[in-house]
């Protein structure tokens, strides 16, 4: 997918004015929050899981070469092929010349967003295989031509009546007399149109949770058992996970488990997880012929190491996006690429460049809800600033913010003359803007003042009130 | 340079060690041969009937269905009941496990048993489960021939039957099995937990049964 971080301004603006995505909005941000609240707070141990689930992937981390040999070798024991990916590009080609060494013409798909990450879908249906999304958002959104506005929730920006117009303009074949009024009819007619594509399909596609090392399995976790309709149905089962999804044992698994779905949907455990360990097996009466695993890079080891070393543990669970301030304002398309949120805004600058994606980790209040509530403790709002630090190191911003920061800089590094120029500024400051109390508009302020008042300023600088304060405090201690 | 050594070379590099960093190796294999069992919630330390009733109310809180019968043999009429309480036709699609064959299914008039994996057109499919696991009212499934996976998945009801004694307080506990069936380090290809039946929220967040997989789950607790 092309990367339209660069214009986020202008996306988010139109995103605040879209009548539809607001609605839509509106519902998500209360439901997710409190079904989160309600299942974290049923679980007495769930800060202690978290620290648990923390300290696994940290220890993975650390040893990630070899957990990713370790895993390797018994995927290849179990009868499963193992295709290491440097870029996108490697993992595209991988994946089409499975499909061509077995003739595949239709390919279904499991909700997956590392296959987003590296555009597949646009990728094959240029070589002439198709693709079907069948996870009801992922299909949603493929029948538009959009994209995921939401790691777990991909049509999250859509409201009912919008499906219903694209289910009408698409589904031609059916009558169209038929009450699609009711999400319930919504579900039951893609439920009806995706049934017989699993059954035609040459290759199923899914994504991974994790991939343990200990066996070799790959697990997924879904709520509508579309991924285990992907993976048994055709003759070949195609894995395409990013290096970072090991974990060591089946243990470790659970215990993220525990962590996983309560912050992402609220629920204790998801309706199917689904743990994989290669083909069919002699004597099984389903499952596929070819078991495939795509281990993709694409930036994570140059991660490695680095101040963003910690955004490696994300399960992506969603719970960062679905409790920001930012992201309920604007939705997921605004970010430009395929991870919004706090998350995205961390990980787009790693995956892409801070010069296309610098908009993303600006825009936060820093406000902590993200870090506050990853379920792997990740520092989301210190990355940000991490990757602030970096563009203006590297002169990316624009020029009136660097001025604007110089100037500061300038005052701050000389305590006496920022004290003179504060204690005269303040005043006058708060003198024009008179009883009120705030200002309507500001020079060289317009970027605020345009869509909000500014509070004026206290008559006396901080220091002031802080030396009068102590100054009272000896006073009484003598007394 | 193979992209697997490319790879693999920057995350030693990243690490700063060299490939025959004893220490880290070490580390590895300690926790792959004798993994940590980790933070076990209290929620299912529970033992008997108290860990079973556990399981019953969690199953039903993800709109699971639950019915406890005395014995084996009561379960193919448990099914037949369900079936008619349903309207579903007196047909059901199941594996070849061992348990599920010693029930004296004839007794059912007019019920059809149809061995195998499950068809399009199979409306009901009958699973025995491994283990049931209290603490979030799962059920754990290995694929095979005695319970195959399209059975969980195509037909609209599905139906699993757990022995009482095989619900166990916790995953971890359910894994330790797997382990000690299948061998260290070996799986079966498929192991499915299920919980509850299939949902989707994709649309507007609210919660509708029924998405891909079965739309209805009903689980048959054996006590004897």
């Amino acid at each position: 997918m092309e990367v339209q971080s660069p214009q986020f301004k202008e996306k988010a603006r139109k995103a605040m004015a879209d009548e539809q995505l607001q609605r839509a909005m509106g519902k998500a941000k209360v439901g997710f929050v409190s079904k989160r609240r309600k299942a974290v707070d049923a679980l007495p141990e769930f800060d202690e899981l978290r620290s648990s689930a923390r300290a696994i992937k940290d220890h993975t981390l650390e040893h990630l070469d070899l957990y990713l040999e370790a895993y390797e070798r018994k995927v290849i024991a179990s009868g499963g092929r193992v295709h290491w990916a440097e870029t996108a590009e490697d993992a595209r080609q991988a994946v089409l010349s499975i499909c061509r060494a077995a003739g595949a013409r239709t390919v279904t798909k499991g909700k997956s967003m590392i296959t987003e990450e590296i555009a597949l879908n646009d990728f094959l249906e240029k070589e002439g295989v198709r693709p079907v999304e069948t996870d009801l958002g992922e299909y949603i959104i493929q029948l538009r031509g959009e994209h995921p506005s939401h790691i777990i929730g991909p049509a999250l920006h859509l409201n009912k009546e919008q499906v219903e117009e694209d289910f009408r303009r698409v589904h031609t074949e059916l009558p169209p007399e038929r009450d699609l009024s009711q999400p319930e009819s919504l579900l039951g007619e893609a439920r009806n149109i995706l049934r017989p594509q699993y059954f035609q399909a040459d290759v199923g596609i899914t994504g991974a949770n994790f991939l343990v090392a200990e066996t070799g399995t790959s697990i997924i976790v879904t709520n509508e058992g579309n991924g285990d309709l992907t993976q048994t149905l055709p003759r070949i089962h195609i894995v395409v996970a990013s290096i970072e999804k090991v974990v060591p044992t089946l243990e470790d698994a659970s215990q993220i488990l525990r962590v996983l779905a309560r912050s992402a949907t609220g629920q204790d455990m998801s309706v199917y997880t689904t743990l994989s360990t290669g083909p069919r097996r002699p004597d099984d009466p389903d499952g596929p012929d070819e078991y495939h695993v795509i281990l993709l890079d694409n930036g994570r080891s140059s991660m490695l190491g680095t101040e963003f070393h910690e955004m490696l543990r994300c399960i992506r669970c969603g719970a960062c996006m679905n409790h920001c301030p930012v992201y309920h304002a604007v939705g997921g398309h605004a970010y430009g690429w395929v991870y919004p949120g706090p998350m995205g805004s961390v990980l787009t600058p790693s995956l892409v460049g801070v010069d296309k994606a610098g908009h993303l980790p600006n825009a936060s209040t820093f406000c902590g809800r993200c870090e506050s509530v990853c379920p792997m403790q990740i520092p989301l709002p210190r990355m940000m600033r991490n990757w602030r630090e970096r563009e203006f190191e590297r002169g990316l911003n624009p020029a009136a913010q660097r001025f604007g920061l110089g100037f500061w800089a300038f005052f701050a590094r000389r305590p006496k003359l920022y004290r003179l120029a504060t204690s005269m500024a303040i005043p006058t400051l708060s003198g024009f803007a008179g009883r009120r109390g705030w200002f309507r508009s500001l020079p060289f302020a317009g970027g605020w003042t345009r869509h909000r008042d500014l509070p004026a300023p206290e008559s006396r600088t901080f220091m002031q009130q802080w030396r009068d304060r102590e100054a009272g405090k000896s006073e009484r201690s003598a007394v | 340079m193979s992209a697997r050594e490319a790879i693999l070379g920057k995350l030693r590099s990243a690490a700063s060690v060299s490939a025959s960093d004893h220490a880290r190796r070490e580390a590895v294999e300690k926790r792959l041969a004798k993994p940590p069992r980790g933070l076990i919630p209290a929620r299912g330390q529970l033992e008997g009937e108290a860990r079973i009733a556990l399981f019953c109310s969690m199953a039903e809180a993800v709109t699971a269905t639950v019915e406890r019968v005395g014995s084996a043999d009561d379960v193919p009429k448990a099914v037949t009941h369900y079936l008619r309480s349903r309207n579903l036709a007196p047909s059901v699609r199941m594996g070849d496990d061992k348990r599920l064959k010693r029930m004296d299914w004839a007794s059912q008039k007019s019920l059809e048993v149809k061995h195998g994996r499950a068809e399009p057109q199979d409306e009901v499919g009958v699973s025995h489960a491994l283990a049931g696991i209290a603490e979030s009212g799962t059920l754990a499934l290995p694929s095979g021939k005695d319970n195959p996976t399209t059975v969980n998945f195509v037909p609209d009801h599905h139906v699993i039957v757990v022995d009482a004694k095989d619900i166990a307080g916790d995953l971890e506990t359910v894994i330790s099995r797997v382990r000690r069936k299948y061998g260290r380090g070996e799986m079966p290809r498929v192991l499915n937990l299920i919980t509850g039946p299939s949902r989707s929220g994709d649309i507007e967040q609210t919660m509708l049964l029924g998405a891909h997989g079965p739309r209805a789950l009903h689980i048959i607790v054996v006590d004897g």
